[in-house]
């Protein structure tokens, strides 16, 4: 690989590595305890406490390397493929949820219903349970509910998203031609479109609890619909927070028309949050 | 230090390195990290292997005699999950952040501070695991493979068990975006892929694998701790899910994962066999296709593990016949390294000695794995002690024994010192003894029809169990020499010259013995 001029920049001696291990220490303890209802929720609280605060200082010194100047060609291309890596990692994680999904729908709620290996099964332990989707399950766990269909908020959201998508392309454009009025004027209309998706999200969840009796206990369905679209939507709510720390650093006159490396990064998130979100609206809400 | 002069302000040497115990909390330094991981896996490798005494020791009699079944389910359980990711696992992450930057002559890896990160959550995700034994309801004892619903039996130690699995995988993942960055991007001018040296090959095709497997598992045991606290059914057939389902997410990872603790340690043999036969590796691109396709297949083939489980005649005919077909690029290797040693010069110095012994006892591990795949024949050896020697054998004089190997082989380079070659020869030898003394007869209890994990026997299985454990004390102690051997080689010896080796190939010869803690801050020219 051609070597960029000037040295790699090599950062010595990092806190903020150890104190991040400490603070996701205390996250985890305290989240087994609070699980185990002992100890509360503050230590756990506490530990994230420090995430953050190890977030926050880590990107700061980036930011200050970046900004002074440390970084070659190739710290950024380090950058940008740990970025690619990092996304890829969180698609595996999705498609876990997503193997659950189709499992249970192409095979162990049909063998449930006798279907093929499956004869015995219903015969003898599920007599009568019609293999439909929606469902939760055999012994109609979590009581009789409705799902939602895709028409609705949901394809709000949709539209919502995919013109987010758009807004930040403009917005990466105008960087790229250096009109920084365009850029902060659609990057701030993205995140605002990522919040009120949030927002959106949560009011569809309040009105699944309390009319559609919809909830996380509610047999396959509600397991795989909440932890799909509830990781997603933490991953929505993450993404709109890079991209207001992006948007406040626009506004402070970071990046160049060449260099923006925390701004792509961002934007391939988002983008991948957008197509996950797609995969959920066909397979989730849609069929 | 011949590079001191060359540092530049915002990249100054340990001058201003903070001392004592500050300074391995903040390194960023490759070669420390690249420490902390091995001494970090050789303490879990006592720690596991504690366990796994314990396990043999009661089993060498029939009846209970020193601990209570559910004490020996929490040993099997934490024995593997320990061995597994504390100690193989960080092990090769140790290794791979010694050499690789010097294998293919960049100045550290590509992201030094997660570097950093990778290795300090590991002690605090054992913390939380090893905490499990002294909980209400104990560790978990339901095997390693968390299969519910036996695994929501645990007690307290459920939450702790999965949250520091989530702990391990961050680790992981992080640690394996930082190896492919760094030899995606760090590489020396005229490194080209095909000529980079195997072990970072094998490297770069495990970090893929763990980064596509180690969410899967994430993903896995996440869905455990809902179904546990928060009332999903993914693995309650009441609510439309099935316990099944856990197995197939959890092999997902589980196959690729047996991959990731063998690609590495193909790799540490494919530097040594050259070496010590004094020829060039023949079939290097074989070597690497070779790999590739086991990275590749390993994907395909999960199901093997599950073949009792019922499931459709085609998935097992699939997942019989895609198993099968890793041996062919298996025995690809394994017919290379055989012939790079055709005629050679040869020599038997301790790391030459580990990496013969794992040619020929990973291949055992292989051939048990080929009989293992067939589906009729699995129905009677699965869940029975053939699948222990099937997997002890790929794992222990295969992963463990290629890590020792490496040890050896770069232990000069590292400390400057030659390692005492009679001791290590002696470990050597009790070693390879102790591992065969200890798993060989395991075959003949799992034909015979012992099953595995399981506290006692009926009385006919008692002599090969006495075997058994015979072997693992003689193996056990045996590596109280390691430890001895290391150190006494880390306070002094006789220097070792650059190149430690009679012309070994490979960037990390031209760096000095030890190697100094900044190299290659000018990138070399590789021809
Ligand atoms: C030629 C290559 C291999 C083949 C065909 C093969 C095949 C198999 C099969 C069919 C099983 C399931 C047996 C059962 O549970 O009934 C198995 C188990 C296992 N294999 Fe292999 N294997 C191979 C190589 C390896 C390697 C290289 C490793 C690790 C370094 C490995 C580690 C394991 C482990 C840990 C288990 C047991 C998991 C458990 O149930 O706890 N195998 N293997
Ligand atoms: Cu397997």
């Amino acid at each position: 690989m051609a070597h960029a001029t000037g040295k790699y920049y090599v950062p010595h001696g990092s806190w903020w590595p150890i104190i991040g291990s400490v603070g996701l220490f205390a996250l985890m303890l305290g989240s087994a305890n609070a699980l185990n209802g002992s100890g509360g929720t503050w230590p756990a609280l506490l530990g994230l406490a420090i995430v953050l605060f190890m977030f926050y200082g880590w990107f700061a010194e980036v930011v200050r390397e970046s900004v002074a100047g440390y970084y070659s060609a190739q710290v950024d291309r380090s950058f940008r493929q740990g970025m690619i890596w990092f996304i890829f990692s969180e698609v595996m994680f999705f498609a876990a949820f997503f193997g659950a999904l189709f499992y249970a729908r192409a095979l162990s709620v049909p063998w449930l219903g006798g279907e093929g290996v499956g004869f015995f099964t219903n015969l003898l332990l599920w007599e009568g349970f019609e293999p439909t989707w929606p469902t939760d399950g055999p012994a109609g766990v979590g009581g009789d509910f409705t799902a939602i269909g895709p028409w609705g908020l949901p394809a709000i959201n949709t539209a919502i998203l995919l013109t987010s998508g758009v807004t930040l392309t403009i917005a990466h454009h105008a960087l790229r031609d250096n009109h920084r009025g365009i850029l902060i004027g659609f990057l701030a209309a993205t995140w605002l479109l990522g919040l009120i998706f949030v927002g959106l999200q949560a009011y569809e969840y309040v009105e699944l609890y309390q009319d559609y009796n919809l909830r996380l206990d509610t047999g396959i369905y509600g397991s795989t619909f909440f932890m799909l679209t509830g990781f997603h939507g933490f991953h929505v709510t993450l993404g709109a927070i890079m991209l207001i720390v992006v948007w406040l650093r626009c506004l402070r006159g970071h990046f160049t028309p060449k260099q923006h490396f925390a701004f792509e990064a961002t934007a391939w998130y988002w983008h991948f949050v957008d197509v996950v979100w797609l995969g959920l609206y066909v397979f989730v809400y849609w069929f | 230090m011949s590079d001191t002069a060359t540092h530049t302000a915002d990249h100054d040497d340990h001058h201003d390195t903070p001392k004592g115990i500050m300074r391995w909390l903040t390194t960023t330094n490759h070669k420390d990290i690249g420490t902390l991981y091995l001494l970090f896996a050789l303490l879990m490798f006592f720690v596991g292997g504690s366990m796994a005494l314990i396990i043999r020791l009661e089993l060498f009699q029939p009846g209970l005699q020193y601990v209570n079944p559910e004490f020996f389910n929490q040993m099997t359980t934490m024995h593997a999950l320990i061995m597994i990711f504390g100690a193989v696992m960080p092990a090769f992450v140790g290794l791979a952040n010694w050499m690789i930057p010097l294998q293919i002559g960049a100045p550290d890896m590509a992201l030094p501070r997660m570097n950093n990160f990778s290795f300090w959550i590991l002690p605090f995700a054992f913390t939380l695991l090893l905490s499990t034994l002294f909980m209400p309801g104990g560790g978990p004892a339901g095997g390693w493979t968390l299969y519910p619903p036996l695994v929501q039996q645990t007690g307290d130690a459920l939450p702790f068990v999965i949250l520091a699995i989530h702990l391990m995988g961050i680790s992981s993942i992080m640690g394996a975006i930082n190896v492919i960055v760094t030899i995606m991007n760090m590489r020396a001018p005229g490194m080209t892929l095909l000529k980079m040296p195997l072990f970072v090959w094998t490297w770069l095709i495990t970090a893929y694998l763990l980064i596509a497997v180690m969410p899967v598992l994430a993903g896995a045991v996440t869905m455990l701790l809902t179904d546990q606290f928060f009332g999903t059914t993914f693995f309650h057939a009441a609510g439309g899910g099935d316990p099944v389902m856990f197995q197939h997410i959890f092999w997902f990872f589980g196959h690729p994962e047996v991959y990731i603790m063998i690609l590495p340690a193909f790799g540490i043999v494919s530097e040594i066999i050259p070496t010590f036969a004094r020829k060039p590796l023949f079939g290097y691109d074989a070597m690497v296709y070779a790999t590739a396709s086991i990275a590749f297949l390993s994907f395909i083939v999960w199901a093997h593990h599950m073949f009792t489980v019922g499931m459709p005649l085609a998935g097992q005919l699939f997942f019989m016949f895609a198993t099968m077909l890793i041996a062919v690029p298996t025995g690809v290797k394994v017919f290379n390294w055989t012939a790079t040693m055709w005629r050679g010069a040869m020599t038997f110095e301790t790391p030459m000695l580990f990496a013969l012994a794992f040619l020929f006892l990973f291949t055992i591990g292989g051939f048990s794995g080929l009989m293992l795949s067939i589906v009729p024949a699995d129905y009677q050896y699965h869940d029975s002690y053939f699948v222990v020697a099937h997997f002890h054998y790929v794992l222990v004089p295969g992963s463990v024994f290629a890590i020792m190997a490496g040890v050896y082989y770069w232990l000069p380079k590292w400390t400057g010192h030659m390692y005492d070659e009679t001791l290590g020869k002696i470990h050597f030898w009790l070693s390879v003894i102790g591992v065969n003394v200890t798993f060989f007869p395991q075959h003949f209890l799992g034909l015979a029809g012992m099953p595995r994990r399981i506290p006692d026997y009926a009385t006919q299985f008692t002599n090969f169990n006495m075997m058994s454990s015979i072997g693992a004390f003689i193996f056990g102690l045996s590596q109280l020499m390691f430890v001895y051997i290391i150190f006494k080689t880390i306070r002094g010896g006789a220097k070792a010259s650059a190149e430690v080796w009679e012309s070994p190939t490979g960037l990390e010869w031209t760096v000095p013995s030890p190697a100094p803690h900044h190299t290659f801050d000018e990138a070399p020219q590789v021809k």
